[in-house]
């Protein structure tokens, strides 16, 4: 290191080093191969010494050799080619870092002629053991596709694997590929798409704004707009206020309920706006300011008012976009306004900005501030500053009636300024404010006409004799003199001071031919030989048009009009408008132009895709296990998700036992057990058993009734573990349990994960707390065996149920208490007549806030009533929720068994508070 | 994503350069060259140029830029980000980011920007995670390296990158195990004329130094976290519980790190510590021009100001300053046009005050405008806002560990307009 820049060595000295059996000599001379590559100076001609040390022993000296390899590989393919053997030796290593550094400089070793290899290396990486290597493997996707495009079929295969991966470590860098190889695909991302928005505060923050880009894209294919139903802008034309009103129709149809996918999105996102990272803050703040409702853009505000005292080039490119947001939702930067303001110390570019931002942000309400604030910066010795300055309070000007004059006033002020480009700036400015009521103004434009001697600036020239040319009614005495001035200069100007002068000129022949035609001629003939053509051409077109000769054409008659016609007023508008079609916080957007391979923000739909394509089977993993030991296709059934399995129903004659602690009879016996098993051996044991079950229904309120929930819950009886291979899970399939209805049907699923086979699957020992019964699985017909249980108040039943013959497994049920139920119809009387009667002890009311109405609760309804009845025992329960303003509510359950009352409360309560 | 990058000195030299996909010539670098020519300033340089196959994203750190070379599109703010999370690194690594130590310690920053991207995309940018494949060097170890032919590369490979704290290095030990927590707040404040504040506000960061043994998992609480508008953490801080319980709860990095940032809540009107009174006025006759600023204590909860300093760009016709002060030293640098009152500790009893004569080139016209004038100060024991730490409390280790908390109030962006 302390000779490292003593002396450059000749090629030979360092060759003969590396060939050396020290390493620190090797090391020594890599480093001076390295420094040199650094500063740009050509080593290529070393690559054959240097390549054979790439197995090295000593790691400093094979990482340099790696970053030699990198840079030289393209230029000495053939030689390169030596090297590979090596990484793919570190391919197979059982540390995963080399594994991956392996992958890594493979990957990136430019040779055409490996890509063979590299694709190998990258699908075996991807399905590696570790996080780390197939995050590695992510990297090496866009490195091969710019290598070879050819590829991309394969390499799609490779990241739609790797978008499964449920690693943080994976998540940004497979997302990053996917967006270098085939941003198209998004239906790749439909079944990621919940995992990516949970993993997403935990990713690294680089793979953090790739992602919450991609998936700005995403939504905007995939959600309805949220702000449908909400008038966007405060100044639209006639025509989009049309459409808007169409849509309105439309939406008012159908009101706009927000896809829970879509505020998954907003939500996981929004903690990350305290991120300490700017790119991460923008990311989310262009998310929202693309997906949110308008009324929660807000919180994107404060988080990008705080980078702005962030680095220069961080400002440069927040206040860009900050820009481009004021000009669409002004009302969300207002209460920042002071945050722009400009310190003398700020680079000019920055000043420039956040003058954009306060224009932008100028309302009657706080343009008397601004256009203090705009006075102080009027000072400023930043020339390009003030010129700025100016312009922006001419855009003031315009947009806000009420100070037009006093903006005017402080402008025509300006004009005698001393600095000339202040004046001249000015001047433009004033001008395009007088086009809008030039009447009231005839003594500016005269003092105007008064700088002509002064100010040489050619466009404040050129903007003051089109002033006057163009009012030349309300001066009629200045305006001629004006012109002698101007004819008598005529050949020292610029073009496009003589263009306004020849205008002057026939403005002022038009209207007072009598004092102004021989100024007129004259400067025809003058600009008739000049060497600017447009001056020539524009000369012989004028003098055609305003001279009257015999020739002249039909249009001579019009010239007046055609001169002198009322001229629109110019817009001044901010060159940020419109910007938003780009992405916000892309190059795009902030060059104005599409850069290379940017992808468009789509449109929203008309009508929302089908948003169960990004549903995940959870079933998935659990069946590709099972696959292996599917042999028997004589099976009646396969395997599916337990929602589709119909339950085959059997029943216990038994009645429920009644009330309160009765009788402790058991009814179900011991062990009737049938095997499921006949001559083919199917591995796989699906059985169910049927439980009657629950739940309320709402029973009437104004028309509607809600129906129950059709989501059935499945629990784990037995894990695939402690099962040796065989899974249970059990679910209250909610049907009644047919023959006998005073039971719960409890539907069960076996599968059978090992290769060896099931038989003889029956209950044995059945352990039932006091007054419960259990209908047991019986066979019928096929391999369907079932169980039928009651449950008599919500207690805990114990079940020890071995279904191996072998193998034993204690297992037990609990069900929740509101499985225990069915859905009854009442009318609203009944009910209150019902209610009545369950009073007092039986009644249990508490009283809780709800932040928004849940789903299932209609939100126009105040009063909501449930009914249903044990199952067992039929017994009333009665559930009432009144919903009071703010969330204040209150939860009244009327049941005669005290027990399964306090119990539905607790979990009724538990549902709403989550 | 990022193509390449090139390291520029002030007069214009490319002294280092990196490819991480094909090679760049150098030449794409003479748009940049234009551009800078162009802005005269060079902090006016745009960041993002378009040339018609490149785009070029550059940062200016200390008198370097640093220029990358971008193919297709990419957020700008990503590339701003990660260029200044490069220029931290080296300032970590050596203590400095200049020219001159980044020519000394070549190889290392290259091995460094070789780990922190791949490809273009960033890979490994903690501090931590880097230190354990590349050691920072230090005087002793280049000596023993030199003698011995050792490595500054680490021979284990980094554990940090696979784990999911990959801000934490394992197996950090030390026998002192202490957690210093620094609050520095800054005062940004235009004042106008007449001393009315414009616009004021408080900007706060946490400075940590955290030196303990093991996985230590610590709680700072505040007596008033209310106070606090605005924040952004250090990724180590679970924004669960900030959101739910205002205590920051994290796995702290193994060295120095900061752990937030905050904003005031703007309610609340901001204190500002001194006022100044100051005439600054140019002839109208004869090329002079006087000056005249005193300054003195106003809400200063009953701290002595320290450091403070007055900075005043002078309009270009100035030519020199004669001046005497009653306190501190003055220099006016002729070049720059840039007058520094270096004043010292702020004495209630008898106010510095700096006065005396402008001279002005003959035959310009006197400047429109008075410079304004940027204040720097500095108060110990103080934070502004009345923010308080209450209590740090350690989970997940047994040992005790040495805590400690500092205040400091700034001056931010303290401007004074005459």
């Amino acid at each position: 290191m302390f000779f490292l820049s003593i002396l450059p060595l000749r090629h030979d000295d360092l060759k003969e080093m590396l060939d050396s059996n020290k390493d620190s000599l090797k090391l020594e001379a890599m480093k001076r191969i390295v420094a040199m590559i650094a500063r740009g100076k050509n080593a290529s001609d070393l690559f054959p010494a240097v390549v054979k040390n790439v197995a090295c022993k000593n790691i400093e000296v094979k990482k340099l050799v790696y970053v030699y390899l990198v840079r030289y590989a393209e230029e000495q393919q053939d030689l390169a080619l030596l090297s590979i053997s090596t990484f793919q030796r570190g391919l197979k290593d059982p540390n995963q870092l080399i594994r991956a550094s392996a992958l890594r400089v493979l990957s990136s070793i430019r040779v055409t002629i490996i890509v063979p290899i590299m694709m190998l290396a990258i699908k075996e990486a991807a399905s590696d053991m570790s996080p780390y290597v197939r995050k590695t493997a992510a990297h090496a996707i866009p490195k091969l596709y710019s290598l070879d495009p050819e590829q991309k079929d394969q390499l799609i295969e490779v990241i739609e694997k790797l978008l499964a991966d449920k690693t943080t470590l994976v998540a940004g860098s497979v997302v990053m590929a996917f967006e270098e190889v085939c941003p198209e695909r998004i239906d790749l991302i439909h079944k990621n798409y919940r995992k990516l928005c949970n993993l997403l505060i935990d990713v690294e923050e680089w793979g953090q704004v790739v992602i919450i880009n991609m998936l700005t894209r995403y939504a905007r294919t995939q959600f309805l707009n949220p702000n449908i139903n909400v008038n966007d802008d405060e100044d639209e034309d006639e025509e989009e206020k049309e459409k808007k009103a169409e849509a309105m129709a439309m939406a008012k149809r159908k009101p706009y309920v927000m896809d829970p996918d879509h505020r998954l999105l907003l939500r996981n996102t929004k903690p990350l706006l305290q991120s300490r990272n700017a790119a991460v803050v923008m990311a989310v703040a262009q998310l929202y300011f693309h997906l949110a409702p308008k009324a929660e853009v807000g919180v994107i505000a404060k988080a990008l008012v705080r980078l702005l005292r962030s680095h220069s080039e961080v400002q440069y490119v927040v206040l860009q976009n900050v820009a481009t947001m004021t000009i669409k939702r002004r009302g969300m930067f207002e209460p920042y306004l002071k945050s722009f303001y400009i310190r003398s110390t700020d680079p000019t570019q920055i000043k420039v900005l956040k003058l954009e931002v306060l224009t932008n942000l100028a309302n009657e309400t706080n343009i008397s501030t601004i256009l203090r604030e705009f006075q102080t910066y009027i000072k400023s010795m930043d020339k390009d500053f003030v010129a700025a300055t100016i312009q922006a309070i001419g855009r003031c000007a315009t947009n806000i009636g009420e100070v037009r004059d006093t903006c005017l006033n402080g402008l025509v002020q300006l004009l005698s300024n001393r600095d000339e480009l202040v004046v001249a700036e000015s001047v433009v400015v004033i001008k395009k404010l007088l086009q809008m009521q030039p009447e009231k103004h005839s003594d500016i434009i005269k003092h105007m006409a008064k700088l002509t001697d002064n100010i040489q600036v050619p466009m404040a020239r050129a903007s003051i004799l089109w002033l006057i040319g163009e009012y030349c009614e309300h001066v009629p005495k200045i305006a001629p003199d004006v012109l002698r001035k101007m004819a008598k200069s005529f050949t020292n100007e610029e073009d496009i001071v003589k263009l306004q002068i020849i205008n002057l000129a026939a403005k002022l022949y038009l209207t007072n031919s009598k004092q102004t035609k021989l100024l007129t001629q004259y400067v025809l003939n003058l600009a008739k030989y000049d060497q600017n053509y447009d001056i020539r051409d524009r000369a012989r077109f004028i003098r055609q048009l305003i001279v009257p000769t015999e020739k002249s054409g039909a249009l001579s008659k019009y010239a007046k009009k055609l001169f002198l016609a009322l001229k629109p007023a110019p817009v001044l508008e901010s060159p940020f408008k419109d910007r938003d079609h780009f992405q916000l916080g892309s190059l795009s957007h902030l060059l104005n132009a599409k850069a290379g391979g940017y992808q468009e923000l789509p449109d929203w739909p008309e009508a929302a895709p089908d948003p169960s394509v990004r549903n995940v089977e959870v079933k998935e993993s659990v069946r590709a296990v099972g696959t292996v030991t599917y042999r028997d296709t004589g099976a009646l059934w396969v395997f599916q998700g337990p929602q589709k399995m119909e339950g085959s129903e059997e029943s216990d004659s038994a009645s429920g036992s009644e009330s309160g602690s009765g009788s402790g009879e058991e009814s179900g016996s011991g062990s009737a057990s049938e095997e499921s098993e006949e001559g083919s051996d199917s591995e796989e044991e699906e059985e169910e058993m049927e439980k009657d079950n629950k739940k309320k229904t709402k029973i009437e309120f104004k028309k509607q009734t809600i129906a129950p929930s059709s989501t059935v819950k499945s629990y784990e009886l037995l894990h695939r573990i402690t099962g040796e291979g065989l899974s249970v899970e059990y679910c209250f399939s909610r049907q009644p349990f047919s023959s006998d209805a005073n039971m719960v049907a409890v539907q069960m699923q076996f599968t059978n994960n090992s290769t060896s086979e099931t038989k003889s699957l029956h209950m044995e020992d059945v352990k039932l707390q006091s007054g419960m019964r259990v209908k047991e699985f019986a066979e019928i017909g096929e391999r369907w065996v079932q169980l039928g249980l009651t449950f008599r108040y919500g207690v805990k039943l114990m079940c020890s149920t071995p279904y191996y013959t072998t193998l034993k497994f204690f297992v037990s049920i609990q069900p929740p208490v509101g499985e225990l139920m069915q859905p009854v119809f009442l009318t609203e009387n009944e009910f209150k007549k019902e209610q009545g009667q369950l009073m007092g002890m039986n009644e249990i009311t508490e009283k809780l806030t709800l932040d928004i109405n849940p789903p299932v609760l209609l939100p126009d309804c105040m009063v909501h009533r449930f009914a249903g009845r044990t199952v067992t025992s039929g017994s009333l329960v009665l559930v009432t929720v009144v919903t009071k303003d703010e969330g204040a509510t209150q939860l009244t359950v009327n049941c005669e068994k005290m027990v399964i009352g306090t119990m539905l409360v607790k979990d009724i309560l538990l549902a709403l508070t989550q | 994503m990022i193509h390449s990058l090139f390291l520029i000195n002030q007069s214009g030299d490319i002294f280092l350069e990196k490819h991480w996909k094909s090679v760049i010539g150098r030449s794409v670098c003479d748009y940049f060259f234009e551009a800078k020519e162009k802005a005269v300033d060079p902090e006016n340089v745009a960041p993002v140029l378009q040339t018609p196959h490149h785009y070029l994203i550059s940062i200016l750190r200390g008198k370097l830029f640093f220029l990358s070379v971008i193919q297709t599109e990419v957020p700008p703010l990503f590339v701003i980000e990660f260029l200044h999370r490069v220029a931290d690194t080296f300032q970590d690594y050596f203590g400095d980011c200049s020219e001159g130590v980044i020519k000394d310690n070549l190889v290392t920053v290259y091995e460094l920007l070789e780990e922190m991207l791949d490809n273009g995309f960033p890979l490994a940018t903690e501090s931590n995670v880097l230190k354990e494949m590349i050691r920072p060097p230090t005087i002793l170890r280049s000596v023993v390296n030199t003698l011995t032919g050792g490595s500054n590369v680490g021979d284990t490979l980094p554990t940090g990158q696979l784990s999911n704290i990959p801000w934490r290095r394992a197996g950090v030990k030390y026998t002192n195990n202490e957690a210093y927590f620094d609050v520095i707040e800054e005062i940004d404040a235009i004042l106008d004329k007449s001393g009315t504040t414009v616009c004021a506000e408080i900007q706060g960061v946490i400075e940590a130094c955290v030196r303990l043994t093991g996985m230590p998992d610590l709680t700072l609480s505040f007596m008033n976290p209310r106070l606090l508008d605005d924040v952004s953490f250090h990724p180590c801080v679970r924004f669960k519980r900030w959101e739910s319980e205002r205590v920051l709860s994290f796995i702290p990095p193994d060295g120095n790190f900061t752990l937030m940032t905050y904003h005031v809540s703007s309610q609340n009107l901001v204190a500002i510590p001194v006022y100044v009174k100051q005439n600054i006025s140019f002839f109208e006759t004869g090329p002079c021009g006087r000056l005249d600023i005193t300054i003195g204590p106003k809400q200063t909860m009953g701290k002595t100001v320290e450091g403070l300093m007055v900075t005043i760009h002078m309009p270009k016709a100035v030519l020199s300053a004669n001046l005497t002060a009653t306190q501190g030293n003055y220099s006016y640098d002729l070049a720059t046009k840039v007058l520094v009152w270096d004043i010292g500790k702020l004495n209630p009893q008898k106010l510095p005050n700096l006065r005396g004569s402008l001279s002005m080139q003959a035959g310009v016209p006197r400047p429109e405008e008075n410079p304004s004038l940027n204040i720097e100060l500095k108060i110990q024991q103080l934070a502004i806002s009345g923010l308080k730490v209450s209590r740090l409390d350690m989970y997940g280790e047994k040992y005790k560990p040495f805590k400690g908390v500092k205040y400091v109030t700034k001056a931010g962006k303290f401007q004074v307009r005459t």
